[in-house]
């Protein structure tokens, strides 16, 4: 299970770098959605995938042979997601209001912090 | 419970059955208090006059925690207080050393100056939408980074600082700010995210996070599991918050467009705790791959500090020209790390502390140069010389504290980095510091000769648009922290010597483990 799951988180990250790459704000967006879904995949297959074998130790130790998930990774998931949600919140809002302030989500005419033609500083009084 | 009645469980292996010495509680001390005002703080979002009444003396008690935590810890050695009682590494851990507790009073002492220049130059909207709880909030997640002694812990902190900086950067909902803050989030976001893979990898090799922990079992794993490419992943990723060369673009996109305050506080504060962090990771947990690593982190160091400093070069506004500093800064402690000799690492504690207060100053007197003259673009501003010789020579002082010259705070580290970088034969890295420096002297000179010396242009009207400065709210801080730059200065010892222990409990973390694990670690 863990092998198929490699090539999906890879799938993930290609798909949230390509969308990184791109102009347009929105599309960023997705971008980042999709790589903390990358993230979270990754953690969680690391943990071992495995079914109907609970997580609990038996009296006389883990028992040899028998692998089960770590659910530790799965915990560390839960405050990635809640974390990577609130992110993503903040950033829908953030993008709507630049694209409502700034009349583009173009990255390249986003130049309001940074204006193209920079006056030198003065070489003399 | 039905087995409890057969056959008592023994709680002391699992858990600490001891309650934990009152002194120990300093350790989060400054999370929760700094919770506690940020909550009350937001209860009182719409009465901005009550505000700095509360947030000041606030931050005032916040830097007495700070240095008492330091006190403790210089006494005691490194101090460990488990959440939970469960005995770590399952318990997360707060382990605090000399590095940790220095960073933590300093960065107080830089969010106070900021709280008392905020009463002055933050309106009343820009209280009503949270300035002082985002403060609060920051500097939980500040000092929580510094603080903790586990590496997903230290992640969420991270987006603790994160969130409340993303709250502190759009306060004016202006267009520039908006604009430099997409970029901030965005590039930041992804920094966090390769923090998280490379802790989530970390994981899936060591299977703890407790960082004592995995710099026990590191020895063990080095030719099992690929521990440079993991460093390398928190290198990336703590170099992009750190703002070094080639993934320092954010910064300079948007430390210009927030309140000074706002400026001020994120340069004092926050690239500072990427280069702490991967301090953190590099010399406790991974010190031998950080060998292997050192002539990446060598020549990324000596890029970054010269092109900061020529970056500055190449700025007409004040604020932005100083976000090239604190690039600049970044390299240079940067190079300490690549060096990793006590020297070294000492003058990278020292040069820490001095750029948290000095660039924290900096960007305060941008902001009442800015006031005094009337804009930040200092080919059109000129003669607060004349009107405002106070502030004129403070900012000189701070100038030349910048630039590494005698006898302010940054000549100290300077001086030592160099030794340090002579001393292993690294002559390209002594100079590359010696170079920076250089062109830092000559960017911040042209501001002082046109912004200060110069008169004032004809036609500027600086008359109308100069404002009267209030002595108390917007000197006292500025005052504050530049006299401590030129107490670091004149007096360099305690603060050395601090550092020198530091790097000693860095370098050679057997007391911070066994503060983690008494035992010594033999689990």
């Amino acid at each position: 299970m863990e092998v198929p799951m490699a090539f999906l988180v890879a799938i993930f990250f290609a798909v949230s770098i390509y969308l990184f790459l791109s102009k347009h704000i929105i599309r960023i967006l997705l971008g980042a959605a999709i790589l903390s879904n990358a993230v979270n995949l990754l953690i969680f297959t690391s943990g071992r995938l495995t079914r109907e074998i609970p997580p609990i130790l038996s009296a006389d130790g883990p028992v040899e042979g028998v692998l089960t998930a770590n659910p530790l990774p799965q915990a560390l998931i839960l405050t990635a997601i809640v974390i990577a949600f609130s992110f993503f919140a903040f950033l829908l809002v953030l993008a709507y209001r630049a694209y409502q302030e700034l009349d583009t989500d173009d990255t390249e005419e986003m130049r309001f912090a940074e204006p193209e033609e920079q006056k030198l500083p003065p070489l003399g009084y | 419970m039905a087995t409890s009645d057969k056959e008592p469980v023994d709680l002391s292996v699992a858990m600490v059955t001891d309650p934990a010495p009152l002194a120990d509680w300093l350790v989060i001390a400054p999370l929760v208090f700094g919770m506690i005002v940020g909550s009350l703080l937001l209860m009182v979002r719409k009465d901005t006059r009550l505000q700095p009444y509360i947030a000041i003396p606030g931050l005032v008690v916040l830097v007495v925690i700070a240095a008492a935590l330091l006190a403790h810890v210089v006494i005691s050695g490194p101090v460990t207080m488990t959440m939970g009682r469960w005995l770590p590494p399952f318990g997360i851990s707060f382990t605090v050393d000399i590095l940790g507790a220095l960073l933590t009073l300093t960065a107080a002492i830089a969010a106070l100056a900021g709280g008392i220049y905020g009463a002055g130059d933050v309106n009343n909207s820009g209280r009503r939408y949270g300035f002082y709880p985002f403060l609060f909030l920051m500097m939980v997640g500040v000092s929580g980074a510094f603080l903790t002694g586990d590496i997903f812990n230290l992640y969420v902190w991270f987006e603790v600082l994160l969130i409340a900086s993303f709250g502190l950067l759009i306060l004016g909902s202006e267009r520039g700010q908006i604009d430099g803050a997409t970029k901030y989030a965005f590039l930041n976001l992804v920094a966090t995210t390769f923090f998280l893979i490379a802790t989530g990898y970390l994981y899936g090799i060591f299977g703890t996070l407790n960082m004592a922990d995995i710099a026990i079992k590191a020895k063990t794993m080095e030719e099992k599991a690929p521990l440079v490419t993991l460093l390398s992943l928190y290198f990336l990723a703590f170099g992009m918050k750190a703002a070094a060369f080639p993934v320092n673009f954010w910064l300079p996109a948007s430390y210009h467009t927030p309140r000074v305050v706002v400026s001020a506080l994120f340069a004092g504060l926050l690239t500072k705790v990427g280069v702490y962090a991967f301090m953190r990771v590099a010399f406790v947990l991974f010190p031998a791959e950080r060998d292997i690593l050192g002539w990446v982190i060598a020549s990324i160091a000596a890029v970054t500090m010269i092109l900061g400093a020529m970056g500055a070069l190449a700025q007409t506004d004040f604020r932005r020209l100083l976000g090239y500093l604190v690039i600049s800064g970044i390299g240079i402690m940067f190079a300490g790390i690549a060096l990793a000799s006590p020297d070294g690492v000492s003058a990278t504690i020292f040069y820490a502390v001095h750029s948290m207060i000095v660039m924290t100053a900096l960007y305060l007197a941008s902001g009442l140069a800015a006031r005094a003259s009337g804009g930040f673009s200092i080919a059109g501003s000129g003669g607060i010389y004349t009107t405002h010789p106070f502030l004129a020579a403070v900012t000189l002082i701070l100038f030349f504290a910048v630039s590494g010259l005698p006898p302010f705070s940054g000549l100290w580290p300077k001086v030592i980095l160099v030794k340090a970088s002579l001393d292993v034969g690294a002559w390209w890295l002594a100079g590359a510091v010696l170079l920076s420096g250089f062109l830092t002297t000559i960017a911040v000179g042209r501001v002082w000769v046109l912004s200060y010396w110069r008169p004032a242009p004809a036609g500027t009207g600086d008359e109308q648009d100069a404002e009267n400065l209030n002595p108390l709210i917007d000197y006292a801080p500025l005052v504050l922290l530049t006299a401590i730059v030129v107490a670091l200065g004149v007096f360099p010892q305690q603060v050395l010597e601090l550092s020198q222990t530091g790097t000693e409990q860095l370098l050679n973390p057997i007391d911070y483990i066994r503060s983690v694990f008494p035992s010594g670690g033999e689990q």
